[in-house]
């Protein structure tokens, strides 16, 4: 048994056998070519249209987005001024082959340049050089492999159109050898719930037919398994196919201390899938796609209808709603479009809002209307608070235009420090762990070159939940969480231990960490809080609260013999 | 010759899908037309690969040059079209 390390995606675990992504081609060598450019330039024409045909092809057969982007790349493959560049090159006599190359690469080199969203687009043209030149060397177009059986694909990174066209019904489970956990086929496995181990340098070694299992709660690939190995892999997975189909019930401890399991939406569409994964709630209603979409702020009766439409998914029920979250990074025409140097560190959140005060005003206000006509518990937060005094402004406005309950995110430093003062002030507050994590840390979330620091288990992150929960506790006031940690299960213990008292996630996420925190009582959730918090950074710190919670759980069996039930989620980072 | 300078509306830009929509009504146009962002090189408004790599972003200020008969019809069109958020 050989054990190749990664980054897990999710929680599950899958037993396959390998089938790789073809290598990408060589670099055409750069020779004279022995034709003419003339007909150097028949050959590429007819290969560069015949791939146009197979991506308009894959298209139809995809759908959907996926469809709209293999339409773009079949128009790369025929692009007038890529058939410019390319004929300028084979007059100075190239091959097709070559010309071809170069020309794509000086495009992609552009884009690259480019960084950001434009820059990540730089592999749709790699794929669609990689077609022409394979088209031309007679050689099958490089793609997704698609047998009869299920398999375990094994990839450097899955592109655009790989995903696309990906058989979902057959993929047990995907590794990747380059991927980070923002890549396209991370996106792609948390979307679909498929397991997934990225970022696996070591699975260069994997070849067809190798039998693997994919432990993504673990963040490893076991290669030739040992039967004991597979024995343990097949219980896990019936296990948590079982956790799936547990009775849903209401969030609580083994002790039957309740912690309300609530959902993270986006819109009202999601509100019906959520309830019958057993949200008891929602504990983070973002508001920006009603913004987002517009060209100038939605008025007061439209905010209404989409907020009272989500609200009547949830009689009786608590739905936090948090105000427009918008800023440099994420501009608004009407709000605040002026670039700026640091935007996670500039004019958003609230910020932004008190800028413009009258558009806050009329969220509110829409709020308010559409609590006063439904049933659900209405709460209201503002993203970014830094200071108490914003934090007293927003509470004074919101409960002057008629919500009962208004709080604030806990997302900097300075608002964890100042919780007691702040919580003085506000009905509760919600602690959003992605920007609390990037700005204690002092690592852009969005950056995968310091992606290691963006870990919710590092301890100085853990100890700012802590003082949040610690005021909470004393002033008699909810503190939620709703960042990507409530999500972890093994986290989602050490949250309650620290003080939280509600936990809001994706809704995929719901059924894991329920059953997770029916395993300990409040006193071991205290216990395992004690242990991270005095670890020196994340790795130990989830190493130190696993040895704990396996000891709980497990009192009886030695520590190497014994399968978590409650496995660690290592993908927000290995540090190395 | 006629002119139009617009913002770009796409949250992401001008990337793979809403290039594809914008450079396929360009080529049907029926007369080359260029696009140019800021004071930048023009390019041909009907090559996809040529728009892309300008690294177009929302809010952008890019601007559309025509000549022919119907130049103010197709500029209405391109224009429109550049101004809608496809990402939305």
């Amino acid at each position: 048994m050989i054990e190749l390390q990664g980054i897990g995606i999710g929680q599950g675990v899958a037993i396959g056998r390998v089938l790789r992504m073809p290598e990408p081609l060589p670099e055409p060598v750069d020779l004279r070519s022995v034709l003419e450019p003339a007909a150097e330039l028949a050959r590429a024409t007819a290969s560069m249209h015949a791939v146009a045909e197979d991506l308009e092809a894959l298209g139809d057969r995809a759908g959907g987005t996926a469809q709209e982007v293999l339409e773009a790349q079949a128009m790369m493959a025929e692009d007038p001024t890529l058939v410019d560049e390319v004929t300028a090159r084979l007059h100075k006599h190239q091959t097709a082959e070559r010309a071809v190359f170069e020309s794509f690469a000086a495009f992609r080199d552009q884009l690259a340049a480019l960084g950001g969203y434009l820059g990540e687009r730089a592999a749709d043209l790699d794929d669609v050089a990689q077609r022409v030149i394979a088209d031309l060397a007679g050689l099958p177009a490089p793609g997704v492999p698609d047998p009869d059986e299920p398999f375990v694909l094994v990839a450097r990174d899955l592109a655009p159109a790989d995903t696309a066209v990906l058989d979902l019904d057959k993929v047990l489970g995907l590794i990747t050898i380059d991927g980070g956990p923002t890549s396209h086929t991370a996106i792609l496995a948390r979307e679909k719930s498929i397991t997934a181990v990225v970022g696996a340098h070591a699975a260069t070694q994997l070849t067809d037919g190798d039998e693997v299992i994919v432990d993504a709660a673990n963040g490893v690939v076991l290669l030739t398994p040992s039967p004991e190995q597979l024995d343990e892999a097949r219980a896990r997975i019936l296990a948590r196919a079982a956790r799936a189909l547990a009775p849903i019930g209401p969030g609580r401890l083994k002790d039957g201390t309740s912690v309300p399991l609530l959902a993270n939406l986006g819109s009202a569409d999601g509100a019906a899938a959520a309830v019958a994964l057993g949200a008891e709630g929602v504990g983070l209603f973002r508001t920006e796609f009603l913004f987002l979409e517009a060209t100038s702020a939605p008025t007061v009766q439209q905010q209404r209808e989409q907020y009272e439409r989500m609200l009547r998914e949830f009689p009786g029920r608590k739905v936090v709603v948090r105000a427009l979250d918008a800023g440099a990074d994420k501009p608004l025409a009407f709000l605040n479009d002026a670039a700026e140097e640091n935007p996670a560190l500039g004019l958003r959140g609230l910020r932004a809002l008190r800028a413009s005060e009258d558009i806050l005003r009329e969220q509110l206000t829409a709020l308010a209307e559409a609590d006063a006509a439904t049933d659900a518990d209405l709460w209201v937060m503002a993203p970014m608070v830094a200071t108490v005094e914003e934090a007293a402004y927003f509470t004074d406005l919101a409960h002057e235009l008629g919500l009962k309950t208004a709080g604030v995110m806990v997302e900097v430093p300075s608002a964890a420090l100042m919780a007691d003062r702040i919580l003085a002030h506000t009905d509760f507050a919600s602690i959003g762990t992605n920007d609390l994590t990037q700005y204690t840390l002092a690592a852009d979330r969005m950056l995968g070159s310091v992606a290691g620091f963006q870990d919710p288990w590092h301890p100085a992150v853990l100890r700012l939940v802590g003082e949040v929960g610690a005021a909470g506790a004393r002033l008699g006031k909810p503190v939620g969480v709703c960042g990507e940690a409530a999500a972890d299960p093994l986290l989602a213990v050490v949250l309650v231990g620290l003080g939280a008292t509600t936990l809001s996630m994706s809704a995929s996420a719901l059924a894991d960490v329920r059953a997770s925190l029916a395993d300990f009582t409040l006193e071991q959730a205290r216990h395992l809080a004690g242990a991270a918090l005095t670890a020196d950074g994340a790795a130990s710190a989830r190493a130190a609260a696993t040895a704990l919670a396996l000891a709980h759980t497990h009192p009886s069996s030695t520590p190497d013999g014994a399968a978590p039930t409650v496995p660690t989620t290592p993908e927000r980072g290995i540090q190395k | 010759m006629a002119e139009r300078t617009v913002l770009i509306g796409s949250t992401h830009g001008l990337h793979a899908r809403p290039a594809k929509l914008f450079t396929k009504a360009a080529a049907a146009a029926g007369a080359p037309v260029t696009l140019q962002k800021g004071d930048g090189k023009p390019v041909n408004a009907a090559s996809i690969l040529g728009v892309i790599s300008l690294g177009i972003n929302h809010g952008d200020s890019v601007t559309l040059s025509t000549a022919g008969d119907n130049a103010e019809s197709v500029l209405d069109e391109l224009s429109e079209l550049l101004l809608t958020d496809h990402d939305a």
